[in-house]
């Protein structure tokens, strides 16, 4: 078992206590923003190399977003880290009761390669800020990032209590076998299963944030050039390589007639005549990826792009239409830069092709009639929702993010991304004495003693309350 | 697949949307309430008859801490329904933002036999609250009980939605072959291990609520007459038969000398000078567990008690002395009435002595000085913690029930519970208009762009909060 040591030594580390103290908490996160000060030209550099990241995407994803995540947990990690007093009975009136917040202890962090930083960072603030010691295992995927990860952040970090781990299938098998006290995935359903099969072995929590083909319903009464717009952003955003982007539209087919002119524009708006030359469209991020994505246009016909060049791995914005539900493009996430349109006769049709399968991460609805929006809320279940416009409910730390079902389990960002690494310790303190108080629980039983702890400790029903 | 039939009928159910509005809720959750108030004799009678559990005992624990999970739930079910609206950024302050709370779908609810009625209502008020369908699954082991809920308990709620299967070990492997949205487990960690790798294969999340050996320190300085009979009360309810009571004591050996006179004394009190003829002492649920824990008298020494009687599964409340950690009763959790007392040095040792094992349910520590009370709390992990007193923690329903490591994941109780089976879901609404909002985060990307988004997205770093 390669990587026991590595293990036990940050174990060894957390029983020592080092990592409670608020001071050091902050300090280590302190670190990790000098740490995105300090490597931010480095890391637009690692992801432009990896998968054509544009230096604004990802000054956006990978530097702002972290910033804000650092700045959200440092400024409240104070309040958060304070024992919440709960409400007591009339029998525990003089004792103390309260949620005690504790790290789990030795935590792992697996994280993709599409947001390579953010994915990894934005969990580790939160382990960091519950007082966990972590090992970061980043994807060998993003390889340019993996190096720069490896190599930089243990420089910032206390290497007592944080690890970076690199390399493969293989060497996140070997790791899974080592007990954990938390694991946070990040990645694709099937190996999502992998990993918390794994972590049953140990009895370890996890958090996993999978993904999904996340559905794009837009109804007929909508301002077609602000959709257009918002879809294609969301869409080709990263070249599509993001787990909550919109993967596939819904909507009538004298919408579609609508859409199509206005996505064009938006395209040609966004990225010019020919996006291969745009600096700001990416590219796949390795050949296997875009030989699975370039697959993909076979289906239905397209309609705007669908050019392609392998050695670039460099595909076109491009949007299908008379896409079927049979279609290749409609049996996998497409994690790639193609919008296709699946006709719909009306919304309850989108509602019921949405229920009918997986539950994604994230559900869109468009409409101007706030009714509509609303519907589709009510009757689909997927990890968040957004009205009117794509990704962005994602950016509001105050706004969990995770799955549901197949789009995965838990959730974090912000105080959920604490609360995710930190164990409530339910706590109750009671008096040496008084122990009159504890007479009327003890045999021998009788129904006076009854009675009175009955009356001590029930709780009343009361009035019926306004309903919603 | 003998239940697929009965999975799927109870999701179509819940795909119909039956079991949304609070009204449906509430009726569900006041039905439960009537079944607790009709079926109270037969509740009494099963239980008795199951593992001789005197009546004043399972009123406590199988009536009235259920209706106060009850009477918490239907109180304040509408304020945990509501929409929570979170904080926003600058660039949305003119979309809605909030965070609503969707059920996971088909829940599946497994009891052990020991509180064989709360232990699967408490979560079941929950799983009813939050909106979703449930099958539970009682313990075979307590037979007369698992008889009433399966024949009783359908007449009481909409057979529609809600199911009890009944069996054994073949039964519910097969059950967990099924897909559920969320599997709620009571049992032991070897189980529960199984029920996490069954539920990774579907990806469902989980809350186990396993078990260990929970330790109970007692300082040098303390009201020894009290802390005898607070221990002996934890200890020998329900003949010890509690997943959260004191399964060993660790104390000086001089604290040690003190205790057992006072021990003896409090077992005196409460149970008369021959426990097998109290009404208030129960027996060993089945003739399996009165031998595993017979077998446990052989560690140490016998100070107080040891008798036992095969025919009735009678255990008497024991205290053995001079145990040591290699001793048999000190390798698993007792779950007997036997109190296996470990000699220590002082309260480091003692410390150490718990760290050194997985981590428990319950954690007890006995002082009169507080400052003993808030080392042992802060020097250990476990799920939950009492000072001065044992079991007490969990009759709060303001604080969450749960383990940690080898004795569990998740929680519950009160709005914990609620929380437990819900998916919290954010949702953010945004305008179909005022487009020139979006403009700034569209290519082409300039860095005048990034500096507009950075001004409307950024979290800025406040000034140093007050250290705790």
């Amino acid at each position: 078992n390669p990587f026991a040591e590595l293990v036990s030594h940050l174990r060894a580390s957390w029983l020592s206590g080092k990592t409670r103290p608020m001071e050091y908490r902050m300090a280590q996160l302190e670190a990790l923003g000098c740490f995105l000060d300090d490597k931010k030209q480095q890391i637009l550099e690692a992801t432009a190399s990896d998968l054509g990241k544009a230096p604004f995407e990802a000054e956006l994803s990978e530097i702002l977003l972290c910033k804000n995540e650092l700045h959200e947990t440092l400024n409240n990690l104070s309040r958060w880290m304070k024992d919440e007093q709960v409400d007591r009975t009339l029998a525990m009136q003089l004792d103390s009761a309260f949620i005690r917040k504790e790290p789990y202890g030795v935590v792992l962090i697996i994280a993709p390669w599409n947001y390579p930083i953010q994915l990894f960072l934005v969990p580790l603030v939160g382990a960091i800020a519950a007082g966990n010691c972590v090992i970061v295992k980043p994807s060998e995927v993003s390889k340019k990032t993996e190096r720069l990860v490896a190599e930089a952040l243990p420089g910032y970090l206390d290497k007592d209590c944080f690890a970076v781990v690199t390399g493969g299938v293989q060497e996140t098998t070997r790791l899974l076998e080592n007990k954990f006290d938390y694991i946070f995935f990040t990645g694709s359903s099937p190996v999502g299963q992998i990993v918390m099969t794994a972590a049953a072995k140990h009895l370890t929590p996890v958090t996993l944030e999978l993904g999904g083909k996340n559905p794009c319903y837009v109804s007929d009464t909508c301002d077609v050039t602000n959709v257009a717009r918002r879809v294609a952003w969301g869409r080709f955003f990263n070249a599509g390589q993001t787990c909550i982007a919109p993967d596939y539209l819904l909507c009538t087919i004298e919408m579609q007639e609508k859409l199509l002119p206005a996505l064009h524009k938006a395209i040609d708006d966004f990225y010019g005549p020919n996006p291969r030359e745009s600096p700001d469209f990416g590219r796949i991020v390795g050949d296997k990826q875009f030989q699975r994505v370039q697959r993909l246009l076979g289906s239905g016909r397209v309609a705007i792009g669908g050019q392609t060049d392998e050695a670039e791995r460099y595909i076109a914005p491009t949007v299908l239409v008379d896409v079927q539900a049979s279609d290749p493009i409609m049996q996998e996430e497409i994690f790639g830069p193609i919008l296709p349109i699946v006709v719909i006769a009306n919304m309850d049709e989108a509602i019921d092709f949405i229920n009918s399968r997986e539950r994604p991460l994230a559900v869109y609805a468009f409409s101007s009639d706030d009714k509509v929006v609303n519907e589709v809320l009510e009757r689909t279940s997927s990890g968040g929702f957004c009205g009117n416009d794509t990704l962005m409910h994602v950016t509001l730390p105050s706004l969990p993010f995770g799955g549901i079902g197949n789009s995965g389990l838990g959730m974090h960002h912000g105080k959920f991304s604490f609360d995710t690494f930190s164990h409530r310790r339910g706590c109750l303190k009671r008096g040496m004495g008084r122990e009159p108080l504890n007479a009327p629980r003890y045999p021998p039983y009788s129904q006076q003693k009854f009675g009175v702890v009955q009356a001590t400790s029930k709780v009343t029903r009361k009035n019926d309350c306004t309903l919603l | 697949n003998p239940y697929a039939g009965l999975v799927s009928h109870l999701r179509a159910s819940w795909l119909s949307g039956k079991t949304r509005p609070m009204e449906y809720r509430v009726a569900q959750l006041e039905a439960l309430g009537r079944f607790l108030d009709d079926k109270k004799q037969e509740i009494l009678e099963a239980t008795e008859l199951d593992m001789g559990k005197p009546s004043f005992e399972a009123f406590f624990s199988e009536i009235l801490l259920c209706k106060n999970e009850l009477n918490v739930t239907l109180n304040n079910l509408c304020h945990w329904m509501k929409d929570e609206h979170v904080d926003k950024n600058l660039v949305m302050q003119l979309d809605s933002a909030f965070i609503r709370k969707d059920p996971y779908g088909v829940v599946l609810i497994i009891a052990p036999w020991n509180y064989p009625i709360h232990l699967f209502l408490v979560p079941l008020i929950g799983a009813i609250a939050a909106g979703n369908c449930a099958i539970i699954k009682p313990s075979e082991i307590s037979k007369n009980t698992e008889r009433l809920i399966a024949q009783t308990l359908s007449c009481y709620l909409d057979t529609d939605c809600f199911a009890v299967v009944t069996g054994g070990v073949p039964e519910t492997t097969r059950l967990l072959e099924n897909k559920f949205d969320y599997i709620f487990f009571t049992g032991s960690p070897p189980v529960g291990r199984i029920v996490m790798m069954a539920a990774a294969k579907h990806l469902t999340p989980v809350t186990l609520e396993l078990g260990g050996k929970n330790p109970c320190y007692v300082s040098d300085t303390c009201d020894v007459t009290n802390v005898a009979r607070r221990v002996a009360w934890g200890r020998f309810f329900n003949a010890g038969q509690t997943c959260i009571a004191p399964d060993y004591l660790l104390c000086t050996i001089e604290m040690q000398e003190k205790l057992m006179p006072a021990l003896r004394e409090a077992i005196t009190e409460f149970f008369g000078p021959n426990p097998r003829e109290s009404p208030d002492f129960g027996r060993i649920v089945s003739d399996k567990q009165f031998q595993r824990v017979q077998r446990l008298l052989g560690s140490g020494r016998v100070a107080i008690g040891g008798q036992t009687d095969e025919a009735e599964r009678y255990i008497a409340p024991t205290v053995l002395a001079d145990v040591l950690p290699s001793d048999p009763a000190m390798q698993e959790e007792i779950f007997g009435p036997i109190l296996p007392i470990v000699v220590i040095a002082n309260m480091d040792e003692a410390i150490d002595f718990i760290n050194a094992r997985p981590r428990p349910l319950a954690l007890y520590a006995f002082s009169c000085d507080s400052k003993i009370v808030n080392q042992v709390l802060e020097r250990t992990s476990s799920g939950g913690f009492c000072g001065n007193d044992t079991l007490m923690h969990v009759t709060l329903t303001s604080l969450p029930f749960g383990g940690i490591g080898n004795s569990g994941l998740g929680k519950y109780h009160g709005k914990f519970t609620f929380d437990s089976f819900s998916h919290h879901r954010a949702c953010l609404h945004r305008n179909m208009g005022l487009e020139t909002l979006n403009t700034p985060r569209y290519p082409p990307y300039t860095q005048q762009k990034l500096g507009l988004l950075t001004t409307t997205f950024e979290v800025k770093r406040r000034g140093t909060c007050t250290l705790l």
